[in-house]
């Protein structure tokens, strides 16, 4: 069943068109990755399905409700990880979780969610004193404190380096684990690949594609492979295929055969005695897919 | 599950807006130790002498302790709202609270109640302080007179920060727009210096704006030359007309959304990121 349904979506400021049309639905305990660019229309669309911002036109149902009349029941029912916002940084973890939390219905107990998302151990400390890393952690642990039907994540990981992101992403399947229906937005391809059930990838303020990240690789099927060119060999001698790249002495090329080009090649080069020094075979990640299909759209409106 | 009630939200709100303010060590100094400090700055220089206004010649510590503790109640509501709320916008924190099933008039009585309490603490200091030290006389004939002035005095002015407060553009202005406002007014309404014979123009632009009809009509509490009950009813009406027009105002202004000029979420993101 869909909790989350749009259709025909649109957002106009003067002449200028953010959301351009935009459908689609999110089924009861699905991840939905909403992937773009900055302008793309992210942030705007999940502006307008939180009640935070009204549309221009088209049908919008967020658990059975429209956002723009929902009130006070509609945001006891979700949850909002908003991007970058701030908290009272003179309070401790507690007393934000307990103010916070204190005008919901149905509120998780604050030790649990303390639990859930790491923070234990500084559950009377001041958030002023916490770092960037765990102050996201209070955003999240704010946004779960109502027991939300449906979370939105607003980039949850922005401005995050490596380690942080991962921890996070950890974070974030524990509470899918749970059930919670989630709307995630990102920039970053690999976090909706991480996460997401299904991804729509959102241009100029249009949904471009979409499906699961196993499916959106799919439509760009080529495989990357890579090795060090062995010295003193010509590339006929390795069976190369036609479209290789040497440069500085390392071969690329792409193939959607990747299975039969490396018997080939490896069978070359075991009969000659080499050994290809950093063979790599890659598959296609969802950035390739996103370029490709950002290539597709030149010219789309601006978001 | 049931909604939690307005009683009990209210009240969560009341002892959060006066958490953050008793933690916010820079608000706690000029709304309530500037004054106490001005207290007894003035008693010193002035000691036991009179201070001549139009209505005669009354004794200092009278005329500074009511000046100072109806500054106190402006301070903790005007200036307070001025400054913080467009600094919690800027930050996300309203549009935080607005996600949240918090009604938004229960969020907006937690400021004002709070900004209460604040005012309420401050001019209780300012009196004992009075008392204590400078031979304070408070006739229990017009404490009733005071509570009632006080208590149109906070209301109204914690309206105006509202409605001020909405249309400040960003956070990093909200300081300049409060001091802006207050501190030129604060010179012609008898609360630093008593003004026996002022200018007609100087005069009419005190008693047009709220400040000086709150502080006149605090003081005549505390003024041995007026009779109780001391109800400064016609002063009070200016100080109310006031207030309903900054009710009018806030309704119209008042914002959730930090502003687009709001640099400071940006700054404060960039500082939020971890080190690699």
């Amino acid at each position: 069943m869909a909790i989350l349904e749009v259709s025909d979506l649109c957002k106009r400021y003067g002449a200028i068109e953010a959301v351009a049309g935009v459908s689609f639905e999110i089924a009861e305990g699905e991840v939905y990755g909403l992937l773009g660019h900055n302008g793309a229309g992210k942030s705007t669309t999940v502006e307008i399905l939180e009640g935070h911002r009204r549309r221009s036109s088209g049908a919008v149902s967020v658990l059975g409700t429209d956002p723009e009349v929902g009130g006070r029941d509609f945001r006891d029912r979700i949850g909002i990880v908003l991007q970058s916002s701030g908290v009272e940084l003179q309070l401790t973890v507690r007393e934000a979780l307990h103010f916070y939390g204190s005008c919901y219905r149905d509120r998780r107990p604050i030790d649990e969610v303390v639990e859930m998302v790491g923070l234990t151990e500084k559950i009377d400390a001041r958030i002023g004193a916490l770092s960037g890393g765990q102050r996201r952690r209070i955003d999240l642990a704010l946004g779960i404190i109502g027991r939300p039907e449906l979370l939105f994540l607003d980039e949850p990981t922005t401005g995050f380096d490596p380690a942080a992101r991962r921890e996070s992403w950890q974070l974030i399947r524990q509470l899918c684990a749970g059930g919670t229906t989630v709307l995630l937005t990102t920039h970053y391809l690999d976090e909706a690949e991480q996460l997401a059930d299904r991804v729509g990838v959102l241009a100029g303020g249009r949904l471009i594609a979409e499906g699961t990240p196993e499916q959106l690789m799919a439509s760009a099927p080529n495989t990357t492979v890579s090795f060090q060119m062995p010295d003193g060999v010509s590339p006929d001698q390795l069976a190369l295929p036609g479209n290789v790249e040497i440069t500085a002495g390392v071969v690329t090329f792409e193939t959607d055969q990747p299975t039969a080009a490396l018997a080939a090649i490896t069978t070359a080069a075991i009969e000659r005695g080499l050994e290809l020094v950093g063979l790599s075979v890659r598959r296609p990640s969802l950035e390739d897919v996103f370029l490709q299909l950002g290539d597709d759209q030149p010219g789309q409106g601006v978001g | 599950m049931s909604w939690p009630s307005t009683f009990a939200l209210v009240r969560e709100q009341t002892r959060y807006q006066i958490l953050t303010f008793m933690r916010s060590p820079v608000g706690l100094f000029f709304t309530l130790g500037l004054p106490l400090f001005m207290l007894v700055l003035f008693n010193a220089l002035f000691g036991d002498g009179t201070v001549d206004t139009p209505a005669g010649s009354w004794s200092v510590q009278q005329f500074y302790t009511g000046g100072l503790a109806a500054f106190t109640a402006v301070s903790a509501t005007y200036t307070n709202l001025v400054n913080m709320v467009p600094i919690r916008r800027d930050d996300g924190i309203l549009k935080r609270w607005r996600s949240t099933p918090l009604p938004p008039s229960v969020y907006l009585t937690g400021w004002i109640l709070g900004a209460l309490a604040i005012a309420v603490l401050g001019v209780a200091l300012q009196l004992t302080l009075g008392v204590l030290a400078y031979d304070l006389t408070i006739d229990s004939a017009k404490v009733p007179a005071m509570i009632l002035t006080f208590v149109v005095g906070v209301a109204c002015f914690a309206a105006l920060g509202l409605a001020v407060a909405g249309l400040v553009p960003n956070a990093d202005s909200a300081p300049a727009v409060a001091n802006a406002t207050i501190l030129p007014l604060a010179f012609v309404s008898d609360i630093f210096i008593p003004l026996e014979d002022p200018p007609r123009w100087l005069e009419l632009v005190g008693d047009v704006f709220p400040l000086k009809p709150f502080v006149n009509a605090f003081q005549n509490t505390l003024n041995p030359l007026v009779d109780a009950p001391a109800f400064t009813w016609g002063k009070m009406a200016v100080v109310l007309a006031w207030g309903v027009g900054g009710v009018v105002v806030a309704r119209s202004t008042f914002s959730w959304e930090p502003s687009v000029s709001g640099s400071r979420r940006d700054k404060r993101r960039r500082g939020r990121q971890p080190s690699a």
